[in-house]
C-alpha cells in the first residue's frame, strides 16, 4: 500500500479534526483553545512519519519513479485518482514538512482569533501544496492547485493586517486567472490527444507522447507558463506577491513565500520542460530574459523598500528569478541549480519571514525606521536575522550561493553576457541585505516595550535546525542534487534518473 | 599529515560556534582565552606543518579531499584543501600573527559588552582565512574569499551604536562585492572552460592550451579586478581607511596583515595564468605604482594616527601588486610577509598609544610620547624603521629591496619600445620608497618628540606588551633569510617556495639607492618637523591641493557624485513597484472604459426606447384614427380591400 495518498489528505482531514475539536471545546482556558494547535502539530508529526515511511521503507513499485498510486477517481472522463513520486518531488515534500514546522512552532500559535479554522486553513492549504507535487494526473493537479489558493486566500483576508482585502483579492485574482489559463492548456491537450487515439485521459505520462504541431505546443505550453508565472512570480506578473506577502498573517507569509512559489518551479520542470521539451527550449530565450529581468528588478526594488516585509518579498523575486534562469538554460546543471536555489530560498526567507512576522508580532509594525536597532535588547532574533539575511545574499556556505552559481554556470554556457549582467543582482543582493541588517538588528538601540521578550532556546533551535539544513546545502549538496533531479518521463524503461532533454 | 589541514580551519571555527552560542553567560576573560587558545592550536598545528614540510620536503603538496561539493554533467567542485610552500607561508603569518593579535585584544577588549561577538567573528574570521589559504579548488577558495568579507563587515561595524561604523562596514563590503562579483564571473569563464576549478587542473589546462587567449585574457582581467577590491587598490582603494572604524585589532589583523593581503595571494597562486596574460600583468604593475604614489602622498597628509597607518597599507599593498605585475611573485609573498609583520606591529602600538591617550587619534594632539611610553615608543620605532626600510636592520628593507631591483630589469612585452617602463616604474617605487619613510618618520617626529599635548594615564599590560615584543623581534629580523646577492648569498626564502629567483645581474649602486633613499626621507622628515624648531609647525589642510590629498584625492567625493546618489535617487525614484501601477492602470483603464461603455449603452439604450416608445406611440395613435366605430368607413376599407386585392390579381 503505497503512503502517497495519505500524504496528501492526511492534512485536510487533520485539519477538520482539529476544528472540530476547537468548536466542541467550549471553556475558555487558555491550555483548551490551544488544542487545534496540538492537533495541527500531531498531523505534522504523522505526515513525518509518512514521509520517512516514504523516503526509507521497501517501494514495492518497480519503475524509473519512487513510488506510484493510482484509484479511478471520475472513469467517464478519464480522470483518475493518480500520485507519481519522484526525487524532485520528494526532496520539495520534505521542505514542506520542515517548513511548516516552524511555523507552526513559533506562529501560530499567537493566533487566538477562531485558531480551530486557522489551522484547518493551514492544514488544508499544506494538502494543496503536497498534493500538487504529487499529482500526475492533469485534472488532479489542476483540482489541487486550487485548492491551495482558497485556503490561502481567507487566511489573508481573515488573519492579514491592515490592508488585507485588497491584498486578498489581488492574489485570488491574478492565481485564480492564470489557473483559467491552464485549464484552457490541460482541456486542449487532452482534446489533442483524444481526437488522435480516441482514449480520453489525463494521465501525465499518456499526454506526454501526444503529437504536437509546433503551433499548437507553443499555445498549450504558454497556458501552463503563464499559471506558473504568476506563482513563481516572474516580472511583470509579480504585483500580487509584495501586497500578499505584507499583508499575510506570518505563517501564511511562510507559505506562501517558502512553499507557494516553489509550486511555480516546480509546475515549471514538470510541465512546460517535460510535457513540451522541444518548444520549452525555443521559448528558453523569453524565459532567460524574463528571469533576468526578475533578478535584477527585485533586487533593485528590494533595496528602496522600508518596510521589511516588502522588502523580503522583493527579494524573493529576485531569487525566484534564478530560478526560472536555471530551468530554461537546458542543461542538468542549470536545473539542479534551480532545485538547490528553490529550496534554500525556501529556508532562508522562510526563516527571515518567520523572524520579520515575530518582530511586528512584538511591536505591531514593519517600518524598519521604527523598529530601530534590536541587537542590544534582543540578540537572539537578531543574530539569527543578520544569519539568515547573510544566507540570501548569497554568501558561499550557504545554499543559495550553491544554486546561484549552478545557475550562473549554466548561464554562462547559454550566454555568458546575460550571466554576468546577473552578477550584478549579488551586489544588489548585498545592499538591500546589509542595508536591513543595518537597519533593523545591528543599528542604534531602541528599547522595545518591556512585555516584549527575545526568541527563547526552544524558538531558537528550531531556527538552528533550519540554519544547519541551510549550511548543509552550501558545503555538501550533492546527495540533494543528485536525488532531486526529475525523473524521466517514461515509465517502461528504467533509468537513474536526470535525463528529460535528452 | 594531511588531517592537521582541516583541523586548523576547525579548531578557530568550533571556538566561533562556541563564542556565538554561550554569548552573554561567560565572562570575557573565559571568551579571551577561548578565542585565543583556539588560534593558539591552530599556530601549533601550522608549526608542525611547517616542520615536517621542511625535514621531508614531500615532493608534491599534501592534500586532502574531504567531500565532493557539487558534481554535474558539466562541472566539478570539491571541497579540497592542499599546502604547498605559498599556502604554508600564508598559514604561518595568519596563524602567528594571527594569534599575537588575539593574544593583545584579550586585555585590549576587556571592557567591551560584547566581547564575544568580537571574539565570535576573529576566530570566524581566521577560519574562514584559513579556508581561503587552504583550498586547493578555486571555487572553495570563494568561500573564504567571502567569508572574511563578512568577518570583516562584521567588525568595521563592531560598533554600531554609531552610524558611521555601519555605514563605513557597508561600504567595505559593497566595494569589495563589487570585486567578488567580478571574480565570481572569471571564475565562471574558467569552469566553463576547463570543466573544474581545480588550481592544478586549470593550470594544466593552460599548460596545454587549451584555453583561449581571448578567454584566458577576460578570466584574468576579472580575477584581476576581484584582488584590486580586495586589496583596496586603485579605483578601490577608497574602502579601507574608513574601516578603520573598527577596533584596532581588527584593523591589524583584517585590513593590514591578512584580509587585503588575498588579491595579492590569489594572483600569486595563479602566477602562471596571468605570466600568460602579459597585458594585465602590465596593468597590474601600473596599477601596483599609481597606487604606491597615491596612497603614499595621501599619508603623508593625514592627522589621524588610524589613517596613516590604513593609507600605509594601501601603498604597500600597492608594492606588492607592483611586484607581481613584474613577474616577481615570490618578492611579493616575501614583503607580504614582512609587512604582515611590521603593520600589524603598528597599528597595535598605535592602538595602545590611543586607548592611554583616552581615545585621542589625532597626531598633533599627541607628542613627547617617548617620555611616558618608552616601551611603545621602541615597538612603533621598530615597526616605523621596518616600514621605511632602513637598511640592513630591519625585514621591511630585504623585501623591499629585492622588488626594487627586480623591477629594474623586468621586462615588459606590451610596452611600446621607445618608453623604459621598467625603469618608470622602478623610479616610481623609488619614489615611494622615500614618501613612505618621509611619512613614517613625520607621524614618528610629531608623536613620540616635541613637546607634550596630551597626558597619558595607565600602562600598557603584560600580555599587550609580549605580542608587540614579539612582533617587534620578527619586524626586525624577520627578513633576513633572503637578502640581496650583492650583501649575503642566503636565499633561504625563495628556496623554502621551491622555485629559485631569477637573480639578475644586480648592479651595486642599485642597492645602494634602495639603501639610501629611506635614509633621505628620515632625515629629510627630521628637518622638516623633527627639529627644536621645525619648518612644518602648522597643521596641514590650509591649501587646496593639501585638503584634497587629504580627502584620498577626491575619490570618495567623485564616487558619491557618479555612482552612490544617482543610485540612491534612481531607487527613491523607483521605489514603488511601476509595473504594480502599471498593472493596477490598466486594470483601472479597463474599468474607466467599461463604465464607459456601460452609460454610453444606458444612454444609447434610453435614447432608442424613448424614440421606440414616440414612434409606437404616433402609430397607435394613427392606428386609433382607423377605429373610428363608423360602419361607413370599416365598410369602405373593405372596398378598398377588395379592389385592391383585384387588381393585383388581374396585374400578375
Amino acid at each position: 500500500m503505497s503512503p502517497l495518498p495519505a500524504l496528501v489528505l492526511l492534512p485536510l482531514l487533520g485539519g477538520a479534526v482539529a476544528w472540530l475539536a476547537d468548536r466542541s471545546s467550549t471553556t475558555g482556558t487558555s491550555s483548551a483553545r490551544k488544542i487545534s494547535w496540538r492537533i495541527t502539530l500531531m498531523v505534522l508529526t504523522l505526515e513525518t512519519v509518512l514521509l520517512l515511511i516514504t523516503t526509507f521503507g521497501q517501494h514495492s513499485y518497480q519503475g524509473p519513479w519512487l513510488d506510484h498510486f493510482s484509484i479511478p477517481w471520475i472513469p467517464i472522463m478519464g480522470i483518475s485518482f493518480q500520485l507519481d513520486m519522484d526525487g524532485l518531488s520528494l526532496s520539495l515534500l520534505w521542505l514542506t514538512l520542515i517548513l511548516s514546522f516552524p511555523c507552526v512552532l513559533l506562529a501560530t500559535r499567537k493566533i487566538d482569533t477562531n485558531a480551530g479554522a486557522f489551522h484547518f486553513l493551514f492544514l488544508a492549504a499544506l494538502t494543496g501544496i503536497t498534493g500538487t507535487f504529487l499529482a500526475t494526473d492533469l485534472f488532479l493537479f489542476f483540482f489541487l492547485w486550487e485548492l491551495m489558493l482558497v485556503p490561502m486566500f481567507v487566511l489573508i483576508s481573515a488573519w492579514g493586517h491592515e490592508d488585507r482585502h485588497r491584498a486578498a483579492i489581488r492574489f485570488f485574482l491574478f492565481t485564480q486567472g492564470s489557473g483559467l489559463l491552464m485549464l484552457l492548456s490541460i482541456l486542449g491537450l487532452v482534446i489533442t490527444h483524444y481526437r488522435q487515439t480516441d482514449v480520453l485521459t489525463f494521465d501525465y505520462f499518456t499526454l506526454a507522447h501526444t503529437h504536437l504541431s509546433s503551433f499548437l505546443s507553443m499555445v498549450l505550453m504558454l497556458g501552463f507558463f503563464i499559471a506558473f508565472a504568476v506563482k513563481l512570480p516572474v516580472v511583470p506578473v509579480h504585483v500580487w506577491l509584495p501586497a500578499a506577502h505584507t499583508q499575510a498573517p506570518t505563517a501564511a507569509s511562510v507559505l506562501l513565500a517558502g512553499l507557494m512559489l516553489k509550486t511555480g518551479g516546480y509546475g515549471m520542470i514538470r510541465f512546460n520542460l517535460m510535457l513540451f521539451p522541444e518548444t520549452a527550449l525555443r521559448f528558453a530565450p523569453v524565459a532567460m530574459g524574463l528571469g533576468v529581468a526578475g533578478i535584477l528588478y527585485g533586487a533593485w526594488l528590494s533595496c528602496a523598500q522600508n518596510d521589511v516585509k516588502r522588502l523580503i518579498a522583493y527579494s524573493s523575486i529576485s531569487h525566484m528569478g534564478f530560478v526560472m534562469l536555471g530551468i530554461f538554460t537546458g542543461s542538468n546543471t542549470g536545473l539542479q541549480g534551480a532545485i538547490v536555489q528553490m529550496l534554500a530560498h525556501g529556508l532562508s526567507t522562510g526563516a527571515l519571514f518567520l523572524i520579520a512576522g515575530s518582530i511586528q508580532d512584538r511591536l505591531h509594525t514593519r517600518d524598519m525606521a521604527q523598529i530601530g536597532g534590536l541587537w542590544a535588547s534582543w540578540p537572539r532574533l537578531s543574530s539569527a536575522g543578520l544569519f539568515f539575511a547573510v544566507a540570501s545574499l548569497g554568501m558561499p556556505g550557504f545554499g543559495n550561493f550553491t544554486g546561484e552559481f549552478l545557475v550562473l554556470l549554466a548561464t554562462w554556457h547559454v550566454n555568458s553576457i546575460v550571466a554576468a549582467l546577473t552578477t550584478a543582482g549579488l551586489v544588489l543582493a548585498a545592499i538591500y541585505s546589509l542595508r536591513m541588517v543595518n537597519r533593523i538588528f545591528l543599528a542604534p538601540t531602541r528599547t522595545p516595550p518591556l512585555h516584549a521578550t527575545d526568541f527563547s532556546i526552544g524558538q531558537m533551535s528550531v531556527l538552528g535546525v533550519l540554519m544547519v539544513l541551510l549550511v548543509l546545502l552550501g558545503v555538501h549538496p550533492q546527495p540533494v542534487m543528485t536525488l532531486s533531479l526529475p525523473s524521466s518521463l517514461s515509465t517502461a524503461a528504467p533509468s537513474s534518473g536526470g535525463d528529460y532533454g535528452q | 599529515m594531511s588531517y592537521l589541514l582541516p583541523l586548523l580551519v576547525f579548531l578557530p571555527l568550533a571556538s566561533a560556534l562556541f563564542l556565538f552560542t554561550t554569548a552573554g553567560k561567560i565572562s570575557a576573560q573565559t571568551v579571551g582565552f577561548v578565542a585565543a587558545s583556539a588560534i593558539g592550536l591552530s599556530a601549533l598545528c601550522s608549526i608542525v606543518l611547517a616542520g615536517a614540510f621542511l625535514t621531508s620536503a614531500p615532493s608534491t603538496p599534501l592534500q586532502i579531499t574531504l567531500w565532493e561539493w557539487m558534481h554535474t554533467q558539466e562541472f566539478s567542485a570539491d571541497i579540497a584543501f592542499a599546502l604547498d610552500p605559498i599556502s604554508l607561508l600564508m598559514i604561518l603569518v595568519v596563524t602567528i600573527v594571527g594569534f599575537l593579535i588575539h593574544l593583545y585584544a584579550i586585555r585590549y577588549m576587556e571592557e567591551e559588552p560584547g566581547i564575544a561577538r568580537f571574539f565570535g567573528c576573529m576566530t570566524l574570521f581566521v577560519s574562514a582565512m584559513l579556508v581561503l589559504v587552504l583550498s586547493s579548488d578555486l571555487l572553495c577558495l570563494f568561500i573564504g574569499w567571502e567569508g572574511v568579507g563578512i568577518c570583516s563587515y562584521l567588525l568595521i561595524g563592531f560598533w554600531y551604536e554609531n552610524p558611521r561604523n555601519t555605514a563605513a562596514a557597508r561600504k567595505a563590503f559593497y566595494m569589495t562585492r563589487i570585486g567578488d562579483a567580478a571574480m565570481l564571473c572569471g571564475l565562471l569563464i574558467l569552469a566553463t572552460s576547463t570543466g573544474s576549478l581545480q588550481t592544478h587542473t586549470v593550470l594544466t589546462a593552460l599548460g596545454a592550451g587549451t584555453i583561449a587567449p581571448q578567454t584566458l585574457t577576460a578570466a584574468a582581467l576579472f580575477l584581476l579586478v576581484g584582488g584590486l577590491a580586495k586589496s583596496a587598490q586603485i579605483p578601490f582603494q577608497t574602502w579601507l581607511p574608513d574601516a578603520m572604524a573598527g577596533p584596532t585589532p581588527t584593523s591589524a589583523l583584517i585590513h593590514a596583515a591578512t584580509m587585503v593581503t588575498a588579491g595579492i595571494y590569489l594572483i600569486a597562486r595563479l602566477h602562471l595564468l596571468f605570466a600568460a596574460v602579459p597585458l594585465v600583468m602590465m596593468l597590474t604593475a601600473i596599477i601596483g605604482a599609481l597606487t604606491i604614489l597615491m596612497a603614499a602622498c595621501t599619508a603623508l597628509v593625514q592627522t589621524d594616527l588610524k589613517r596613516i597607518l590604513a593609507w600605509s597599507t594601501i601603498s604597500q599593498l600597492g608594492y606588492m601588486f607592483l611586484a607581481l605585475g613584474t613577474g616577481i611573485w615570490q618578492a611579493a609573498v616575501f614583503h607580504l610577509m614582512t609587512h604582515a609583520f611590521f603593520k600589524a606591529l603598528l597599528f597595535l602600538t598605535a592602538g595602545a598609544i590611543i586607548a592611554r591617550l583616552h581615545h585621542e587619534q589625532d597626531i598633533f594632539r599627541m607628542g613627547g610620547l617617548y617620555r611616558s611610553m618608552p616601551g611603545l615608543t621602541a615597538a612603533f620605532l621598530a615597526g616605523a624603521a621596518a616600514l621605511a626600510g632602513l637598511p640592513l636592520v630591519t625585514s621591511g628593507f630585504y623585501s623591499k629591496e629585492m622588488i626594487l631591483s627586480s623591477i629594474w630589469s623586468a621586462h615588459f612585452p606590451l610596452a611600446p619600445l621607445f618608453l623604459p617602463l621598467a625603469h618608470i616604474l622602478w623610479g616610481m617605487a623609488l619614489a615611494g620608497a622615500f614618501l613612505t619613510a618621509l611619512y613614517i618618520s613625520r607621524c614618528v617626529f610629531i608623536v613620540f618628540f616635541g613637546p607634550s599635548r596630551t597626558a597619558a594615564s595607565g600602562s600598557t599590560p603584560r600580555l599587550m606588551a609580549i605580542p608587540l615584543a614579539c612582533l617587534s623581534f620578527l619586524s626586525l629580523f624577520g627578513g633576513v633569510i633572503e637578502m640581496p646577492d650583492t650583501l649575503a648569498p642566503i636565499h633561504l626564502f625563495t628556496r623554502f617556495l621551491s622555485s629559485p629567483f631569477p637573480h639578475a645581474e644586480e648592479p651595486v649602486w642599485l642597492v645602494l639607492t634602495g639603501g639610501s633613499v629611506p635614509i633621505a626621507g628620515i632625515v629629510i622628515a627630521w628637518i622638516l618637523w623633527g627639529r627644536a624648531t621645525p619648518v612644518m609647525q602648522e597643521i596641514p589642510g590650509q591649501s587646496t591641493i593639501i585638503r584634497m590629498a587629504k580627502e584620498g584625492w577626491g575619490a570618495d567625493a567623485l564616487y558619491d557624485f557618479l555612482f552612490v546618489q544617482p543610485f540612491r535617487f534612481l531607487v527613491w525614484l523607483t521605489r514603488h513597484d511601476i509595473l504594480d501601477y502599471l498593472i493596477l492602470g490598466i486594470g483601472r483603464m479597463t474599468r474607466a472604459i467599461s463604465t464607459f461603455f456601460e452609460t454610453a449603452r444606458t444612454r444609447s439604450l434610453t435614447l432608442f426606447s424613448g424614440k421606440t416608445i414616440l414612434f409606437l406611440h404616433e402609430g397607435d395613435a394613427l392606428l386609433a384614427r382607423f377605429q373610428n366605430g363608423r360602419v361607413r368607413w370599416y365598410a369602405a376599407w373593405i372596398v378598398a380591400g377588395l379592389c385592391a386585392a383585384l387588381v393585383s390579381g388581374v396585374v400578375s
